[in-house]
């Protein structure tokens, strides 16, 4: 795998998790396959991946839950992989939250601290002002169970960022929230992160989530890592179908490549109808790979349009509220969805459904995909 | 939510089944009880309310017998109730969180077993295991048998409620830097002890009435109260019995009702 965007990191920054060739087995199932990666200081990193992939046993394993089968987890230099978790200066948000249901909300923050050998009293004034930090501070004395989904999720946080560890783990800590509440959290959040500076390892399946979120994102799959970058690597520079796929919505066709100068391939679709875009690293002449295409980076046209251009037909126009979606069939290849932003309305065009008209792709929309 | 078509009451004759097995499990309680009250010597004729034999039982021919017996019953069944309870607390911790060892089945079946087992037949071997080693027979072969037996029955509400306690809630513990020891008393202690209640006073009442074993166990001239009270009977059943058996009963209503509400509340509202 290559670490594209890692270049982007500044030099000077810690490595605050490195993990070397972690592979994890249950039984003879292979639950991750030689996962490297580095998590800096301070950064906002995202596993991001489908249901079972793998994403909440390589936190386990951070957190000490898990042991690791084969490779090295390092925390700032030191190899943690045998250690116990309460050893570990690394907490965790838990997926249900996990809140001491028999104590007070205060009680739950102050645990933290008091464990790690804090008095009661010093360990309950640092708990208030952390409940102070979520704005829970009047609902100190009541029991988790009397909070609402929103609330809990802050305690969870409160708790876990009050002994100050160095790095917080969170496992799908907003997927239990409603839209508006997971919105707002994610602000939050963020802030949250940048006001503690603690690094934040976060896990989620949600590819919005994670792009609105992180600072770098890694994409997995099946136990395996498919991408590593920041929120705009991925989007716009995804290295195969999977990441593209996955990661927004896209427009795929089948193209061979003819040629390469200068940066740019020549390919053609099945039709014989030639296109050319950015040429990549591991896409080579002669090979038969998948472009992919962003729908909210073609326009329509009567005629075409300077750049690339595929004839087709309207088959339909869905109001989405902020944008509208067309369906469009195209003469030489699948169906396309093209995404017209309403703010766009005075200089894009849309089509009555049956119109026949041009789909054109703006300049370096077309991307290729290794596999 | 059981829908109409289902509802088992309308079944012709539910509720005559139901009236039925409430008046043969109950009646005869209900006449002990009544007959408790009795003015008369007769255990039959009703000759109008008193509290006679009540304070037959406290101040008669035969209250020291009954109370050296009362005496032996409590202290046995609070100390046996105490280490079953303990003893079935760590065992359900270690079957229940102990993630799935390949004698698990097995281990459960062993600590279930002695329900099932025909309690004259628990007896019987008590009573050769004791002689076999050379146990003088007296209060303390009583006190061995209980605790053996009350273990399953201080095991199964613990069990229980212990899984239905996720085990999220020990790692948060850990994650928060508490060790293993502390994981468990600050948190998974508080988390069980409606079940470890629970589980005490079963362990508690069914040692507190145990006849079979403790009969077979005890040495001569050492009573518990139901012993005692096997023996009085055996001269003829006097209406003090009647009088003892609905103090038994009471006592053991209250046990159950408490047990019954501990286990229902839940420490995590
Ligand atoms: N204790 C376990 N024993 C066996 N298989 C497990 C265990 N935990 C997780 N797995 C398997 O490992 C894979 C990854 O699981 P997980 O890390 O929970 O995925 P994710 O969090 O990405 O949804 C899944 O296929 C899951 O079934
Ligand atoms: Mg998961």
């Amino acid at each position: 795998m290559r670490h594209l965007g890692e270049a982007k990191l500044a030099e000077n920054k810690q490595i605050a998790i490195d993990v070397r060739d972690a592979v994890k087995r249950y039984g003879d199932f292979t639950a991750l396959k030689t996962i490297s990666l580095s998590i800096m200081d301070n950064e906002f990193f995202t596993l991001l991946g489908p249901s079972g992939c793998g994403k909440t046993t390589l936190l386990r394993m951070i957190a000490g839950f898990e042991a690791v089968t084969e490779g090295a987890i390092y925390l700032f230099g030191d190899e943690i992989a045998n250690l116990p978790p309460n050893k570990r200066p690394v907490n965790t948000v838990f997926q249900n939250y996990a809140l001491f249901p028999h104590m007070t909300i205060l009680d739950n923050v102050a645990f933290g601290l008091e464990m790690r050998g804090k008095s009661k009293s010093e360990a309950r004034t640092k708990a208030g002002e952390m409940l102070e930090l979520v704005q829970l501070s009047q609902f100190s004395a009541r029991k988790p169970s009397q909070l609402s989904g929103g609330q809990q999720q802050r305690v969870a946080l409160a708790r876990a960022l009050a002994p100050q560890p160095k790095v917080l783990l969170l496992d799908e800590p907003l997927s239990a929230l409603d839209l508006k509440l997971r919105k707002a959290m994610q602000l939050e959040l963020k802030h949250l992160q940048r006001e503690t500076g603690i690094t934040f390892i976060f896990v989620t399946h949600d590819q919005e989530e994670a792009l609105t979120m992180s600072d770098r994102i890694a994409v997995m799959s099946a136990g395996e890592m498919q991408q590593l970058g920041s929120p705009t690597d991925i989007y716009e520079r995804p290295h195969n179908m999977f990441v593209a796929d996955f990661i927004g919505e896209t427009n795929l066709l089948e193209v061979s490549v003819d040629a390469i100068n200068n940066g740019r391939a020549v390919c053609h679709l099945g039709g014989g109808h030639e296109l050319t875009c950015n040429a990549v690293e591991g896409v080579d002449i002669g090979s038969k790979v998948h472009m992919s295409i962003r729908p909210e980076r073609l326009f329509m046209s009567e005629n075409p349009a300077e750049t690339e251009s595929l004839k087709g037909r309207i088959k339909e126009n869905i109001f989405v509220g902020t944008d509208i979606t067309t369906i469009v069939d195209l003469q030489d290849g699948p169906d396309f969805v093209v995404r017209t932003s309403n703010s766009d309305r005075g200089n894009k065009r849309i089509f009555e459904p049956g119109t026949e008209m041009y789909v054109n792709m703006e300049l370096g929309a077309g991307r290729l995909l290794a596999d | 939510m059981a829908s109409k078509q289902f509802d088992i009451k309308s079944y012709t004759g539910f509720k005559g089944i139901t009236l039925l097995c409430l008046i043969i499990l109950y009646a005869p309680l209900v006449v002990v009880t009544i007959y408790s009250f009795n003015a008369s010597q007769s255990l039959t004729n009703w000759e109008g309310l008193s509290l006679r034999w009540y304070v037959d039982v406290f101040s008669g021919p035969e209250s020291a017998k009954f109370k050296t017996a009362a005496w032996n019953s409590f202290v046995i069944a609070i100390i046996a109730a105490t280490t079953a309870t303990a003893i079935a607390t760590l065992a359900a911790t270690g079957m229940v969180r102990g993630g799935r060892f390949r004698l698990r089945p097995v281990s459960f079946g062993l600590i279930s077993l002695p329900l099932m087992v025909p309690e004259i037949v628990l007896a019987v071997a008590t009573l050769i295991f004791f002689n076999s080693i050379g146990f003088q027979r007296g209060l303390l072969t009583i006190l061995l048998a209980h605790i053996a037996f009350c273990i399953p029955f201080a095991y199964l509400p613990i069990s229980a409620r212990m899984q239905g306690i996720e085990d999220s809630y020990e790692q948060a513990a850990l994650d928060l830097y508490a060790t293993k020891r502390q994981a468990f008393t600050k948190i998974l202690m508080p988390l069980m002890m409606p079940g470890i209640i629970s589980g005490f006073l079963l362990a508690f009442i069914v040692s507190l009435d145990d006849f079979i074993i403790t009969n077979f166990v005890k040495g001569a001239g050492v009573e518990t109260l139901p012993t005692a009270i096997f023996g009085s009977v055996k001269q003829g059943i006097k209406p003090n019995i009647m009088a003892i058996s609905t103090l038994l009963l009471s006592l053991s209503i209250v046990m159950v009702t408490i047990s019954y509400f501990v286990s229902k509340s839940d420490n995590t509202k």
